[in-house]
């Protein structure tokens, strides 16, 4: 029963990590490798805006969204937007970005166990017989309402169906007048906002460590590949399977296993079906 | 035209559907050695898919293709290539930065060739040099040296030809090879399709331009919205019902 | 002579400056510099010369680390030996790992080489085998300074050399056919994958030879061969110094590890530093100095004949 439990916790946690990725990759075909770093600088920056500045915990959390937005649409559109056509640049590119964002961190200061944001409410809730935090809880119901918020916007706002237009069509898209790259700058902003948005409720379940972006970025792409790259709903569906495979391994093997259950869902993914559950791959495209 | 009895390609029922759009429906024929094939039909009517089916660029839903009496519609695209069925591309990307005559190494460094070359075939460049000489590139204007980036449309559609015939074919498919040329440059390539075809050589060509490749085929197939709607003679082909409707519209058929 | 001379040159480079260097810090820090310069290079030629970003430079080192610490530590053979094997067959492992992606297009091979590393490096240090988090220590080292920083030397020239050799035969065609064309080499009977797996090879037993080198040098090994630093220092070095050159990675190595010993004091801030360094180069000046200087010098000859 617990592991039904946690396994629950553990899907809608691997969810929120990976669907800010998949969704820039839908749409706008780009890999953003900052997105851990995207994640642990809304973590710091609440941070900042709490103890060092002392503002109100909710006020704080908007603010460093708002934040992070920004950095994701300006990494876009200062630097990405110039390397467009190189694959290899975008990836390297914002990777490197992201480690610029992680290390400089680092280097301010950010090292160690001692950072923390705290709980939204603290206390817990029984299910049957197993005690689960309301943090807990709380990241099962942001993650249920970021899917549906999800949904709701890619099918009934006219942003939401542009960026589905280019998700399957750049060109055609483009014909009809939509700014592809004004849609990337978005989408990129839209993703870094999502993983700012698991951040905050992630976060507060430990410490405040950088090396948790590193750990995100390899969630994040082990459940998006697995997904299929560029499909959230994939990336939802993954994340129960890995969430659960993740829990059960802890329960039966040990919990060092984790990232062995990342990597050979990646591997098996990619011998199996390269697209992954749900993966919009082309078939001309997809195998050599 | 003579024509060996010999089936040599084989097609039974294929099948493709992209998402909700079939690009093939239930498409069958027979290709005989020495034959030359047209495969015609209006625009989406599934010619290059049917291409990319034979050759397993794209894989089937259903049918099956044999050579030689043997299926190979469950090998892979490269192995398909190597046992001498090649095909040309629409769009065609040779090294642009190489002279033309080095984008000829790749298909003679090939493991086709290199069997059946018995061993090394010696310097490479000098056989491509001669295969682009055979196929019309004048040796003394330095043709085949020139960047392939410098050259006209018709010289590079002849260069794609010259990278199947590198390869010793044994059925060479032509993707709209016709497509885009002025009438000068088809009026080159007309007589070399004919040389391949005195030379014996079995060839499928698919085509928009049917004047020109009513001259040179033995033998048509039509196709509309995937499906096979019309085989036989040229002549046949063209007074047929559905062809004409499905070139001209109903309407046109007044 | 024209042609000879820049060869020339860097081989006298490389055979007499360590010979002038002062003290055992600076030999250190060439031998560093040649190790960066090998994962540099056998980027350089996959990305550029096969088509496969290979995002993964610690991949290679911390394989070929770990196999040549093992096998001194676990058995005792000495570091010939151990360098050998981990060099042959550390780069089968790596190979076979990156198996699943060599039939793929698209950024799988980047991201796969990319996750790696950080995934075997906590698979590691959550395991706790081969040492965990402390390492093996104790391993053997080179007899001398001098066998430290020529065999490095050596290797690095000798693969410069074989490399371009490769490169420029018509099996360098097949290859470069596969980077920007691959649907027109299948059509012409080539094996892709096939051609990949061997690639793949090539690139990794450098890169384990390189770890396993690493190994020896510091008679350690540990969690830090699966560092970032691995990955990313041979991409700022490549990109910098010139990519699809193999030569321009050396070159880049040259310059970005020396800067990165006098950034020491900055810690942490030297990542910073080399990943702002990609970021200009890749937005800016793409092509990187190698291939700038290349087409100064092809130039140059053209002035001196007016």
């Amino acid at each position: 029963m617990d592991v039904l439990v946690y396994g629950l916790v553990n899907s809608a946690i691997l969810a929120l990590m990976a669907v800010g990725f998949t969704l820039v990759y839908g749409i706008s075909r780009l890999a953003n490798f900052a997105h851990g770093a995207l994640y642990v600088l809304t973590g710091f920056v609440t941070w900042i805006f709490l103890r060092t500045l002392g503002l109100n915990y909710a006020l704080a959390i908007l603010a460093a969204l708002f934040i992070t937005a920004m950095i994701g649409a300006l990494i876009y559109h200062a630097f990405l937007v110039r390397v467009r056509s190189l694959e290899a640049s975008e990836i390297i590119g914002s990777f490197a970005v992201g480690l610029v964002i992680m290390e400089a961190l680092r280097w301010r200061g950010f090292i160690g166990h001692g950072f923390a944001i705290p709980k939204f409410v603290k206390g817990t809730l029984s299910i049957g017989w197993v005690m689960v935090d309301l943090q807990r809880i709380i990241i099962i119901g942001i993650g249920l309402l970021i899917v549906i918020c999800l949904w709701l916007f890619t099918h009934y706002t006219k942003i939401g169906l542009a960026l589905r237009a280019i998700a399957q069509d750049e060109q055609a898209a483009m014909m009809l007048g939509m700014d592809s790259d004004r849609m990337a700058t978005i989408s990129l902003a839209v993703g870094s906002a999502l993983a700012g948005v698991a951040a905050v409720v992630i976060l507060p379940l430990g410490n405040l460590t950088v090396e948790s972006g590193y750990q995100v970025l390899i969630y994040a792409v082990a459940v998006c590949i697995v997904g299929g790259l560029g499909s959230w709903p994939g990336a939802v569906v993954a994340a129960f399977l890995l969430g659960y495979a993740q829990i059960l391994t802890d329960k039966f093997g040990g919990s060092h296993y984790q990232a062995v259950v990342a990597m050979a869902a990646i591997i098996i993914t990619l011998i199996l079906r390269p697209s992954g559950l749900f993966g919009k791959q082309k078939e001309l495209e997809e195998r050599v | 035209m003579k024509m060996n009895e010999e089936v040599l390609l084989r097609v039974r029922g294929l099948f493709k559907s992209f998402g909700g759009v079939t690009a093939v429906a239930n498409v069958s024929f027979d290709l005989r050695k020495g034959e030359t094939l047209g495969i015609i039909g209006p625009n989406g009517s599934g010619k290059t898919t049917l291409v990319n089916l034979i050759t397993r660029f794209v894989k089937q839903d259903l049918g099956e293709v044999f050579f030689k009496g043997k299926k190979i519609s469950h090998l892979k695209a490269y192995k398909i290539a190597e046992m001498g069925i090649v095909r040309t591309f629409q769009i065609m990307r040779p090294f642009y930065t190489l002279p033309a005559f080095k984008n000829l190494i790749v298909p003679l460094y090939s493991p086709r060739v290199r069997k059946i070359g018995g061993g090394k075939l010696g310097d490479r460049d000098a056989v491509a040099i001669d295969i682009l000489e055979e196929i019309g590139f004048e040796r003394d204007a330095y043709v085949p040296y020139k960047m392939a980036s410098s050259l006209p449309l018709g010289y590079l559609k002849r260069l794609e030809l010259a990278r199947c015939l590198a390869l010793r074919p044994e059925v060479i498919i032509c993707d709209e090879i016709f497509s885009g040329l002025s009438m000068a440059e088809i009026a080159t390539m007309v007589p070399l399709m004919e040389r391949l075809q005195m030379e014996g050589k079995t060839i499928i060509m698919i085509e928009h331009r049917l004047r020109e490749l009513f001259r040179i085929v033995d033998h048509v197939v039509v196709l509309n919205f995937g499906a096979k709607i019309a085989e036989g003679l040229p002549e046949e082909v063209i007074e047929h019902e559905e062809v004409k409707k499905a070139y001209l519209g109903k309407k046109g058929l007044k | 002579m024209y042609l000879i001379a820049p060869r020339l040159f860097l081989i006298l480079a490389m055979v007499v400056i360590p010979l002038v260097m002062p003290s055992i810090y600076h030999k250190r820090l060439i031998c560093l510099l040649f190790i960066y310069a090998l994962l540099a290079i056998s980027f350089d030629f996959l990305t550029n010369y096969v088509g496969l970003v290979c995002l993964g430079g610690a991949l290679f080192m911390g394989v070929g680390g770990y196999i040549a610490g093992s096998l001194n530590a676990m058995l005792g053979l000495p570091a010939v030996l151990t360098i050998i094997v981990a060099t042959l067959g550390g780069a089968a492992i790596c190979t076979i790992l990156l198996l699943p992606c060599l039939p793929l297009r698209g950024i799988y091979f980047a991201i796969v080489t990319l996750v790696y590393p950080l995934l075997l490096g906590r698979i590691i240090e959550a395991t706790r085998i081969l040492g965990g988090t402390d390492g093996m220590p104790g391993l053997s080292t080179y007899p001398s300074p001098w066998v430290d920083l020529y065999l490095v030397i050596g290797v690095t020239a000798f693969l410069l050399f074989g490399l371009r050799r490769l490169v420029n035969e018509d099996i360098g065609l097949v290859f470069r056919g596969i980077k920007d064309n691959d649907q027109t080499v299948t059509a012409c009977g080539v094996n892709i994958t096939a051609y990949r797996t061997r690639a793949v090879y090539i690139a990794s037993a450098i890169g384990c030879f390189a770890g396993a080198y690493l190994c020896h040098l510091y008679g350690w090994v540990g969690l830090s061969f699966f560092a970032l630093d691995f990955s990313i220092i041979p991409i700022a070095a490549a990109i910098v110094g010139g990519m699809g050159t193999l030569v321009g990675p050396l070159l880049g190595s040259a310059i970005i590890v020396p800067l990165s010993e006098i950034l020491r004091a900055f810690g942490g801030l030297r990542i910073v530093f080399y990943a702002l360094i990609l970021i200009l180069f890749i937005a800016f000046r793409p092509e990187g100095l190698m291939n700038y200087f290349q087409r100064k010098y092809a130039q140059f000859e053209h002035w001196i004949e007016v």
